[in-house]
């Protein structure tokens, strides 16, 4: 246990402590002691940004399970700290935003803070985890606060509804993750990360490599909110929108981009890797960016924004990983510079834009695009913020949205100039999807500032007079503004402290001792392809928002039979509904039914196992001579039986149950078994009074004599049940295994029992346990009797 | 011998089964009546036929039958006496509550799970 654990876990700790500050001290509001916790989280981390800059490490381990290979190991790369100075700095600047956008009195900011608090913890216990098991308890953390969170409001039916959409989804991916850490362990018998990405060479041969490989990438691609599994973030807009911010924009849905970019070092020397996530991504980002231009709220736009923009850095994550077959890597890993490069802009430019939504929301009392118009004068605070966020986010000069995204369109040219993994076929794909998917990117970030500051003020529409945010509320958004403008005039800073480091982690086998990368990020490039190509987003971009009125019948086209939230909902009724039609089908309440299936699966099981194992055996060496009198017996208790079964009346059947015992009784004598022949004979005749007494309390209405109706199906299964029995005998009877133990209890009877009838020695002396509980079977039997007749409750409360 | 006797447990199992997958209780009483003495008969069977004296002392016999099947069997008649006379008695018991013996009324309703 080192400070760095207590600095993971410390927002678990402070979240113990909410509670108190909201029940003892009301006055203030419980943000602001919130806010100090990952402040000082992120000045401890900036400490670190020096050594992962010289390419060190810092690994610090407390003990867990040892005995399962499970430990806390605390790992500080240049891609955990990346990772981890987003989460507390986007996490301190949302604290402060939620402060001013949640009343102090109005709502339950113990819960909030606390759920957030957990959150945070477990996102920091994520990005600076080694052990892939602790890793997935933070991952299962953060789909639980996460859940949470959505839930805020819980007495709203539709966060309800995100609520458990998101928290099935990412489950499912997390749980598939899990399958494919155990993967791992079984072909590496380590569960740290490192370890595993020594064994690289031996596992890629491994027939188990491509399973880990795809639930590993199942898990990244459900919390990435990637296609088709991209359709919880948008219900999950139900969430407060410091949450949106935080979680759905930059934190949380990027845990899913850390996992593939973490595990990068293990998986992607495969082709595999390289179109699945490529295509996945850059499909993501089309289809994610063109379903955002048909948005008409605000967060929605946002969620489709951000689902298309983790796209963008998952295709560039899988083009970055082939740099690891060239030579000349340098011009191939601009790929993984850019992804690193883009997250942190999307952290800065979506995090801003959230807060603005959340602030016209504040203001006015809607985000719907089509009631809001002309609020750039009344708040042209907010209004600034958002151009810059929605420039950015197109990739506009000057912004930063502009470099990393004429780097995205590089790296994408770049891999149809590859000769690998037949990129020359389908490698078009990329680039053309890229551009495509930025013109529409462009048309929604017009739409969502455009439409929503400028136009025609329509006040009737509104529920509030609006009017510019307090300050407290702008301060973040200021922040993450300012800091769009200034990555862009001095990228080169976080380039060398934070991304270099990064892609140390992400592509480690490409360096060598003391070497690192060069990600040398310039805003000018010269008349080449990329500027061409923004030029023409910016162009087709801006014909398409005018005429927008006049294509947006493309949207119609999708059936809406045919969408994937209608797939899911439909799949969720269908699972209950299914569900409940076969358990209504079997189960149906006839004891008959049930017995035929125990009957059916008796005959099916043990006759394929007999069929199967050949365990029929025909054998009479060793059988007894048959005399006429079993032969007469034998047909008296045949007839017996088959009278039982073909009586009309009961009686008739009662009397043939005798006939069959007494002739069972007569079989003992013949087969010299007096004990049991007495028994047997007492026994027989107390069961067939029993009998005759319940037929005789008969209730008179029913006394009907019915004769046994006939049924197929009973009678082919009874049949089987008999021959199964019959065969089993018989098979038995020829393989004797060995001989019998008869002989210690014929030569010890008198001797050690002092007693000469056997049977009577071996039930009260040599087996005298078995005597006992069968008293004690037949005492509970006589009182269970005594009970059912005398104890009549129902009867006397009804009186 | 035994393999007559198989035979005739054969018989009893199948008889007892039909009978268990009737309607009527008491029917289905008589089946389980039916399988416990297709079950001695088998035990019995089992451990072999005729080939010995009682298992008594007494006899002085070179050969005696093995006595450990049939001390077995007496434990077995007993106990499914017990069982069966519960299960009578417990018939008996719910025609005089339910009034019915039939195994298809004689079954819960989907408003009281």
């Amino acid at each position: 246990m080192t400070l760095l654990h207590i600095a993971i876990i410390s927002p678990f700790l402070m979240a113990f402590l909410v509670p108190f500050f909201y029940k003892y001290i009301r006055n203030i509001h419980t943000g602001w002691f919130v806010l100090i916790l990952p402040v000082f989280l992120f000045i401890y981390l900036t400490q670190f940004i020096e050594m992962t800059m010289n390419g060190d490490t810092v690994i610090s381990v407390a003990r867990w399970i040892p005995s399962l290979g499970i430990d806390f190991t605390a790992y500080i790369d240049g891609l955990g700290l990346l990772f981890a100075l987003l989460i507390t700095g986007i996490g301190a600047l949302v604290v402060l935003y939620s402060i001013y956008y949640l009343s102090k009195d109005k709502e339950q900011l113990n819960t909030f803070y606390v759920y957030l608090l957990m959150f945070m913890g477990a996102m920091l216990g994520v990005v600076l985890s080694d052990n892939m098991i602790v890793l997935y308890t933070f991952w299962e953390f953060t789909s639980l606060s996460s859940f949470l969170l959505i839930g805020y409001w819980y007495n709203r039916e539709k966060s309800r509804y995100g609520a458990q959409k998101s928290m099935l989804i990412t489950v499912f991916g997390g749980l598939a993750m899990l399958g494919g850490f155990v993967l791992l362990y079984l072909m590496t018998g380590t569960f740290s990360i490192r370890e595993t990405i020594e064994h690289v060479p031996f596992i890629i041969e491994s027939s188990l490599f491509i399973p880990a490989l795809l639930l590993i990438l199942l898990g990244a691609f459900t919390k990435s909110a990637q296609f088709p599994f991209y359709i919880w973030l948008p219900d999950a807009m139900e969430a407060p929108t410091p949450v949106s911010a935080y979680l759905h924009s930059a934190t949380m849905v990027k845990a899913g981009i850390y996992l593939v970019a973490r595990f990068s070092p293990v998986f992607a020397i495969t082709a595999e890797w390289f179109w699945i996530v490529s295509l996945f991504g850059i499909f993501t980002l089309f289809w994610g960016s063109f379903n955002a231009v048909k948005q008409t709220d605000l967060k929605a736009i946002l969620a489709f924004s951000t689902v298309s923009q983790l796209g963008m850095i998952m295709a560039m994550l899988g083009v970055g990983a082939a740099a690891l077959h060239f030579e000349d890597y340098e011009y191939y890993t601009v790929a993984t510079a850019a992804a690193i490069f883009h997250l942190i802009n999307h952290a800065t430019f979506k995090g801003s834009l959230f807060m603005v939504a959340g602030i016209v929301d504040h203001e006015t009392g809607t985000r719907d695009i089509r009631k809001l118009g002309g609020l750039m004068s009344f708040m042209p605070i907010t209004f600034s913020i958002a151009i810059i966020g929605t420039f950015a986010m197109a990739g506009l000069p000057p912004f930063n949205g502009f470099l990393s995204k004429e780097m995205f369109f590089s790296a994408m040219i770049r891999v149809t100039e590859m000769d690998l993994f037949n990129t020359d076929t389908w490698g078009m794909l990329l680039p053309v999807l890229a551009w495509v998917g930025s013109i529409f990117t462009f048309i929604y970030s017009m739409v969502l500032v455009f439409k929503t500051f400028t136009g025609k003020y329509k006040p009737e529409k509104l529920e509030k007079k609006p009017h510019e945010a307090p300050i407290g509320m702008l301060i973040s958004p200021i922040i993450l503004a300012s800091l769009a403008v200034v990555i862009f005039f001095f990228p080169n800073i976080i380039a060398q402290s934070l991304i270099e480091p990064a892609m140390a982690s992400i592509l480690p086998s490409l360096l060598s001792e003391g070497e690192h990368f060069h990600a040398h990020i310039s805003y000018w490039h010269g008349w080449n392809l990329e500027l061409f190509m923004t030029i023409g987003v910016i162009v087709l971009g801006t014909l398409g928002y005018f005429t927008l009125t006049k294509w947006s019948g493309i949207y119609e086209l999708q059936p809406k039979k045919l969408t994937l939230n209608r797939v899911y909902d439909c799949s969720l009724i269908g699972l209950d509904r299914g569900s409940y039609q076969l358990t209504r089908f079997y189960m149906t309440g006839y004891i008959r039914d049930y017995l035929i299936y125990i009957f059916a699966f008796l005959i099916a099981i043990v006759g394929t196992t007999m069929a199967i194992n050949n365990a029929f055996v025909f054998n009479t060496d060793h059988l007894a001579q048959i005399g006429i009198y079993e032969v007469i017996i034998a047909l008296v208790m045949v007839i017996a039986t088959v009278t039982t079964l073909l009586s009309k009346s009961r009686l008739t059947a009662i009397i043939a149950l005798g006939t069959v015992g007494y002739s069972l009784s007569l079989f003992f004598v013949l087969f010299r078994a007096p004990d049991l022949a007495l028994t047997q004979l007492v026994i027989e005749t107390i069961s067939v009074a029993l009998f005759l007494l319940c037929f005789y309390h008969l209730p008179e209405l029913k006394n009907k004599e019915k004769k046994l109706r006939f049924r197929l199906a009973n009678l082919i299964i009874s049949l089987g049940v008999g021959t199964i029995v019959t065969l089993i005998a018989i098979s038995a009877n020829s393989q004797r295994v060995s001989d019998t133990i008869a002989s210690f209890f014929i030569e010890n009877t008198y001797k050690l029992g002092g007693g000469k009838n056997m049977v009577n020695v071996i039930l009260v002396d040599f087996r005298g346990f078995d005597t006992m509980f069968e008293i004690t079977v037949l005492g509970i039997a006589a009182l269970g009797i005594y009970g059912m007749i005398k104890l009549q409750t129902a009867k006397e409360e009804k009186n | 011998m035994e393999l007559l006797m198989s035979i005739v447990v054969g018989i009893l199992f199948t008889a007892a089964t039909y009978l268990m997958l009737s309607r009527s209780l008491l029917r289905i009483i008589i089946g389980t009546g039916l399988l416990s003495h297709g079950a001695h008969l088998l035990i019995l069977t089992m451990g072999g036929l005729k080939q010995g004296a009682s298992p008594l002392l007494g006899e002085e016999a070179s050969l005696y039958v093995d006595p450990l099947p049939q001390a077995l069997i007496l434990t077995a008649i007993v106990i499914s006496f017990g069982v069966t006379s519960f299960f009578l008695v417990l018939a008996y018991r719910s025609y005089q509550e339910l009034g019915t013996d039939d195994m298809d009324q004689l079954r819960g309703h989907d408003q009281n799970e």
